[in-house]
């Protein structure tokens, strides 16, 4: 689909503002609407598009599919790490007001974000390596991504 | 009220519909439909996650699969009495059901009484965290989201191993040659 002008000038505009607003409702979960899974499936959805527009391979190579397997499990293990360390540092797991002796109510906000994060990153990589797991079955289209 | 009044004839559309594309994308509508309803309703969140895996993930992925099969049905429509008078009965029994719950934002309803005015009260003391519904996922019901992340990347896992990776898939053209050498 490179060879569409307008797709292609579209999605270079609109790319990077999903990305950012990925970003955005990522790290403002705390204040405003949003969170770990809904940022995830913003910045998937954002790096989906351009493999719409770009193909698979050029995608896999911003993103490579070993690497989405990868943050996929660092995801799940950031969250529950954060759960550890909670327990290590004498609170109840996941109470993450232990997070920050003098200040629990900051402890709380370090935790959440860590969290979160983990939350985004799992949900952005599983619904990425969904994504190629079915473009990979597709019948290879000549590839604008090969060029 | 005119957002329902959409979903229903959007909805109509899609069963009536044979070809399959049409009904893929029937289906992506229906999803920013409701995400606009999620938004009407301030329920921001839902709405973004709507937006974004109903319309644009799921839809890409129905396409995908699209691709893969045909885009019309075999079936020929057929006429079907009794699973019609299933879904009338079952549906009308729903419908009843409805007119005994309480009016929407009615603040004497239930589910306003039992958890949510703690959470409301002790939130902001206990976590200074001003977004109620991001410290009651996060951090009074962290282990339940830790489940919920848990089941995402379970599923995540589950569609890998079901549809491997073209990258297996070279492995295992590699891979054959070499078996059949030994085998000889």
């Amino acid at each position: 689909m490179t060879d569409h002008v307008v797709l292609r000038v579209i999605g270079k505009l609109m790319i990077p503002f999903i990305l950012l607003y990925g970003l955005y409702v990522q790290a403002h979960g705390d204040f405003g609407p949003g969170g770990g899974f809904q940022a995830g499936v913003i910045v998937a959805a954002g790096i989906i598009l351009y493999g719409l527009i770009h193909g698979v391979s050029a995608t896999q190579r911003v993103v490579p599919a070993r690497l989405v397997e990868i943050l996929a499990a660092t995801g799940v293990l950031v969250y529950a790490s954060v759960g550890s360390v909670t327990l290590l540092l004498g609170g109840n797991f996941l109470a993450y007001g232990v997070l920050d002796p003098h200040d629990p109510a900051h402890g709380q906000h370090l935790g959440v974000f860590l969290v979160e994060l983990g939350v985004g990153v799992a949900v952005a990589s599983v619904m990425l390596a969904i994504f190629y797991a079915f473009a990979a079955r597709a019948p290879v289209t000549p590839g604008p991504g090969g060029r | 009220m005119v957002l329902l009044l959409f979903l229903l004839v959007v909805a109509i559309a899609a069963v009536v519909q044979r070809n399959m594309l049409a009904v893929v994308l029937l289906f992506g509508v229906y999803s920013l439909l409701s995400a606009a309803l999620f938004t009407s309703l301030k329920a921001v969140d839902v709405a973004m996650t709507e937006a974004a895996v109903g319309v644009g993930i799921s839809t890409v992925l129905m396409l995908g699969t699209l691709s893969l099969t045909t885009q019309r049905t075999n079936q020929p429509p057929r006429r079907a009495v009794l699973p019609l008078l299933v879904v009338l009965a079952t549906g009308s029994a729903l419908v009843y059901g409805t007119t005994d719950m309480p009016a929407f934002g009615d603040p004497a309803a239930p589910i306003h009484h039992h958890v949510a005015p703690e959470y409301l009260v002790r939130s902001i003391p206990e976590t200074t965290i001003p977004n109620v519904v991001t410290s009651v996922l996060a951090s009074y019901r962290g282990f339940d989201t830790l489940g919920e992340t848990c089941v995402v990347f379970t599923a995540g896992l589950g569609v890998l191993i079901l549809l491997g990776s073209r990258r297996r898939e070279e492995q295992d053209e590699r891979d054959q040659p070499g078996e059949e050498v030994v085998v000889r």
